[in-house]
């Protein structure tokens, strides 16, 4: 199993991303520059958080342009899964991998907690090892992670059963005070129309091990890893 | 290019003395030019040559079998933690830029740090915070600007952590009125390396190459150092140019950058542009390196254009570096730096004359002896006035307060308050080691770069210290070293920030004078060097000094991260235990303050000796798997200690307990605060075992009862008293927010 992390100036998390995959999954990972051209032979590829750019301008609206965009928007086409956590959803939104957008939270400020997140989808590469309805605990950390489309690109999300990830409380009931954020729908994550790729603004990578107080991420990574074992067979 | 004259009046603008100012033509053998004396002016400040305290810095233990950087040595000191591997850590304040431009004031303070850790070859991993501001209760006075204050600086500090990745794990808040219009923001960072990665900030090998590296120069921040080294003042305002602007996003960059080239082994020396920027940068690698240095400004990368030399070399831009190059491998630095598209030029070499030479173009603009920058900065021993101890409080003229109704007043005093608001806006989380995060008596860190786990806690209290300096001193450390024993660390290392008023004036000299010597004295007694700080006089505003607010940062250990303990209480059924000895009265208490008004009294003293032995043995308690939980009893006394026990782990726990009757008044004994007590739990299978280990070993340890139920209840001489945690909870928890969301916008997202 090899996993790309993506490396922009400003990429925060891509350490902890690589970290995670060798020594809770025993993976192959390694950084791939975002200067690169190519992107290829891996089986799957993590645009991780951190501040792309300094997200100055719009959060990932010029990491969109790096080179390596160009292949992973190739990769992705050829049906690989791409997983872009906090900022690499931001910038998969901006690259038009994903549609909608993340605004600034409803309250204003950064937030980083443990959250609750509901399960929607378990039919994709990255969920497939759960079940739906199920509670996932799984920090946030983000200034801009209120999730935001139009009307249609919210019925298309809701119809075509695109929503993986949903705020909710510890009880699994998705409520406005469940939102962190603001986001439409209660919206933490969501797929691509062929579900190979998923962006999502909570941190799974963080809650890998038992002592940093949840492993209800390792459901994300496992899903991947499952899947890849699944597409060599 | 023409320069002001040197007239009396221009000479003291520099905050120079008609004295200095002698030892200047002393040096130069000549009357300095404008741009001389603009690097005299910044390098002689209090800031950078800690010309009033230094005398007194002495006082502090900084040798250890651990450290392998001292205190003063370096940008940072760097202590040993086994197996190669080793911390440089650091505590830094930016308190009179966050007073004029809190935002900024505060991020740039972030980034200061930062750089400084890095500087050493770290890799920076975690950071900490320590804030005062002035009330922000809603009928305060100025309320609303002491929380525009808070609100913007909590703003910089989360901008420039989060944007880095650095995560703030820790940190302590006070609010009270002496802080009005002068806040204190102390930020603490710490890094990780291998022994062989230290690196040093001295300019040697004559001929070797000096680059400047990172952004471009501006006018921004120009004189900063000296700003900070004077009082506050209406007419502040106007210094706002002095404040720097900050970009994490460059610094990011440069944090990258510098640790690729620094393990490209081409570094010779290495500092970083802080206070003072380009002047103490060159200065300084020089004079370490008993060297001399040559730097033409014309090939300074500049922002602007038209900068006059004295601008270009008094600029505090930030995220500006000043590599010495080994010769020969100029090309390796230049590719580091274009592989992060970050500015890199060649400015000068070192030379072996012990000069300062500072050109612009083919005309030298400024020649000075470089170690009389630094080494040789005037050194005065000021003088203290005298000290009576202040009178023991009259506890018959404090009108005996309602028990019931004081506990949730004092847990809701933004003080004692959980202060989620101000951690949530901080990433606490990235880089994946926060074990114990904020809120706990010291934060728990991994280091997953050399598998530590470290434990930290910054701790000060400005109103004991108010009150008796000497005891202020000795009982933060004692605090710091307490919160580390409670998660079951080793204390290690300590850095300090001495955040004082303006020490010309007797008195607040002789509070700087004990309190460092109550700290230096505690160091001690816990076998704790202190490898570096940061002093921060001129704390004044219009209405007089802050109370003198010294501020420690400790570092600790822990061996086995089973031994890693939490304050809070884990379940129902365990049983709850005091350690310490306990003592009576008022004085000092936060409960005196917040209910009465008034601080006054003199603080309980801190028995080192007894302190270091119950230390020791709740070490030894917690390796032996004794205890359950441990926390430390400070502000509000053993009653906010057994609420906050009750309600800072995720599901609130809580516990009837008896307190031993000791003749005192019911506010007494809840609420006084003497240092040395620690509530802990244990499991009721090991009630004897541990009533043995701790009374064999001489500690008092008195039972108090369990944790069980919804309510904390206290009961002393028949009478108990009972409070739902639910409504404690609200107090506790959404103080805070509820005071903070009435405020404006904060002043940028992300």
């Amino acid at each position: 199993m090899r996993f790309a992390v993506l490396r922009f100036p400003g990429s925060n998390c891509d350490q902890d991303c690589l970290r995670t995959l060798r020594d809770n999954f025993g993976a192959h990972a390694e950084p791939v520059w975002h200067k690169e051209t190519s992107v290829a032979g891996f089986d799957a590829i993590i645009a991780p958080g951190g501040f792309s750019y300094g997200d100055y301008l719009r959060c990932g609206a010029i990491a969109r342009y790096s080179p390596v965009m160009r292949a992973v928007r190739e990769e992705a086409e050829r049906g690989t899964p791409v997983l872009g956590i906090c900022n690499g959803f931001q910038i998969l939104c901006e690259a038009g991998l994903l549609p909608g957008a993340l605004v600034r939270n409803r309250g204003l400020h950064f937030i980083c907690r443990q959250i609750h997140l509901r399960l929607e989808n378990n039919s994709s590469p990255f969920t497939r090892a759960g079940l739906i309805g199920q509670v996932l605990r799984v920090p946030v950390a983000h200034g801009e992670g209120c999730y935001y489309a139009d009307n249609d690109t919210l019925q298309r999300l809701e119809d075509k059963d695109r929503i993986a990830f949903r705020y909710c409380d510890a009880d699994g009931n998705v409520s406005p005070e469940s939102n962190p954020n603001g986001s439409l729908h209660n919206i933490a994550g969501i797929l691509n129309e062929k579900g190979n790729v998923l962006g999502m603004m909570p941190h799974p990578e963080r809650a890998c091990e038992e002592r940093l107080g949840s492993t209800d991420g390792r459901l994300v990574f496992e899903s991947l890893i499952n899947s890849a074992m699944a597409a060599i067979q | 290019m023409k320069e002001p004259a040197i007239t009396p009046e221009v000479i003291s603008k520099h905050g120079i003395t008609p004295e200095e100012y002698e030892r200047i033509r002393g040096i130069l053998g000549r009357d300095p030019n404008f741009t001389e004396l603009g690097i005299f002016s910044v390098m002689w400040s209090e800031h950078c040559s800690y010309k009033n305290s230094r005398p007194e810095l002495k006082k502090f233990p900084v040798t250890g079998d651990r450290i392998l950087v001292k205190a003063g040595e370096e940008n940072a000191g760097v202590l040993d933690v086994g197996h190669g591997w080793a911390v440089a850590f650091k505590i830094e304040s930016h308190n009179h830029p966050s007073a004029v431009e809190p935002f900024q004031g505060a991020a740039t303070g972030v980034g200061g740090i930062i750089r400084d850790i890095f500087t050493m070859g770290a890799r920076p991993v975690f950071l900490m915070d320590s804030l005062r501001f002035g009330p922000v209760e809603k009928d305060a006075p100025g309320a609303a600007g002491n929380r525009r204050l808070l609100s913007g600086v909590v703003s910089g500090i989360a901008h420039y952590g989060n944007c880095i990745g650095l995560p703030t794990i820790g940190g302590e808040t006070w609010f009270d009125e002496t802080y009005a219009g002068n806040p204190l923001v102390n930020v603490f960072c710490l890094g990780v390396l291998r022994h062989d990665q230290i690196a040093r900030g001295a300019a040697k090998g004559i001929g070797n190459p000096v680059f400047y590296v990172g952004a471009e120069t501006g006018r921004d921040g120009l004189a900063g150092a000296a700003f900070a080294s004077r009082e506050l003042t209406e007419e502040s305002k106007e210094d706002r140019p002095a404040v720097q602007v900050g970009d994490p996003f460059r610094e990011k960059l440069l944090l990258e950058a510098c640790l690729e080239l620094l393990a490209s082994g081409a570094v010779a020396g290495i500092q970083d542009m802080g206070a003072a920027g380009l002047t103490c940068s060159t200065c300084e690698t020089a004079s370490r390196g008993g060297s001399g240095i040559d730097v033409d400004l014309d090939l300074v990368p500049k922002r602007e254009n038209g900068m006059t030399p004295y601008e270009i070399l008094l600029s505090e831009s930030q995220e500006r570096m000043l590599v010495i190059v080994k010769k020969g491998q100029e090309d390796c630095v230049r590719q580091s730096f274009e592989k992060w598209d970050l500015p890199c030029a060649e400015i000068g070499k070192v030379t072996g004359d012990g000069i300062m030479r500072i050109r612009a173009g083919s005309e030298v603009v400024a020649e000075i002896p470089a170690s009389s920058l630094t080494d040789e900065a005037p050194v005065y021993h000021r003088e203290a006035a005298d000290w009576t101890p202040p009178e023991v409080l009259d506890i018959a003229s404090v009108p005996e307060t309602d028990v019931q109704a004081a506990l949730p007043l004092l847990l809701a005093h933004p003080t004692l308050a959980r202060k989620r608001w101000i951690w949530e806006q901080y990433d606490h989380m990235v880089r994946n080691g926060s074990v114990v995060g904020p809120g706990s008596d010291a934060a728990v860190f991994l280091a997953r770069e050399c598998g530590k786990f470290l434990a930290a806690s910054v701790d000060g209290n400005g109103l004991v210290t108010r009150l008796d300096p000497r005891e202020g001193g000795r009982r933060c450390v004692a605090e710091a070293a307490r919160n580390l024993a409670c998660s079951g660390a080793v204390p290690l290392g300590a850095t300090d920030n001495l955040n004082f008023g303006n020490p010309h004036k007797p008195e607040i000299f002789r509070q700087l004078r004990d309190a460092v010597e109550g700290m230096a004295e505690a160091c001690r007694a816990f076998g704790t060097p202190v490898t570096g700080g940061n002093v921060s006089l001129y704390n004044e505003n219009p209405s007089g000094p802050i109370d003198p607010t010294p501020v420690v940062a400790m570092v600790g250990l822990i061996e086995d991260e089973a031994h890693i303990t939490r304050q809070s209480f884990r379940e129902a059924g365990d049983d709850v235990w005091l350690l310490g000895e306990r003592s009576a009265g008022l004085d000092g208490s936060q409960l005196l303050l917040i209910a009465h008004r008034r601080k006054e009294g003199r603080p309980p003293q801190t028995d080192l000796a007894a302190e270091v032995a119950l230390q020791n043995t709740l070490r030894q308690a917690i390796r032996a798997g004794l205890i359950r939980s441990a926390h430390d009893c400070a502000e509000g006394g053993i009653a906010a200690a057994l609420a906050e026990c009750c309600l800072s782990g995720d599901q609130p726990v809580g516990a009837e307990v008896n307190l031993p009757d000791d003749g005192l008044r019911y506010d007494e004994s809840l609420f006084h605060e003497a240092p040395g007590r620690i509530i802990i739990s244990s499991g009721p299978e090991n009630r004897k075992k541990l009533e043995r280990h701790f009374a064999d070993n001489g500690i008092p340890v008195r039972f108090l009862g369990a944790t069980c139920g919804k309510d904390l209840s206290i009961g002393l001489r028949g009478k108990t008293h009972r409070w739902e945690l639910d409504g404690l909870f609200r107090a506790w928890d959404g103080a805070l927010q509820d005071l903070m969301d009435t405020v404006a916008e904060p002043l940028a997202a992300h």
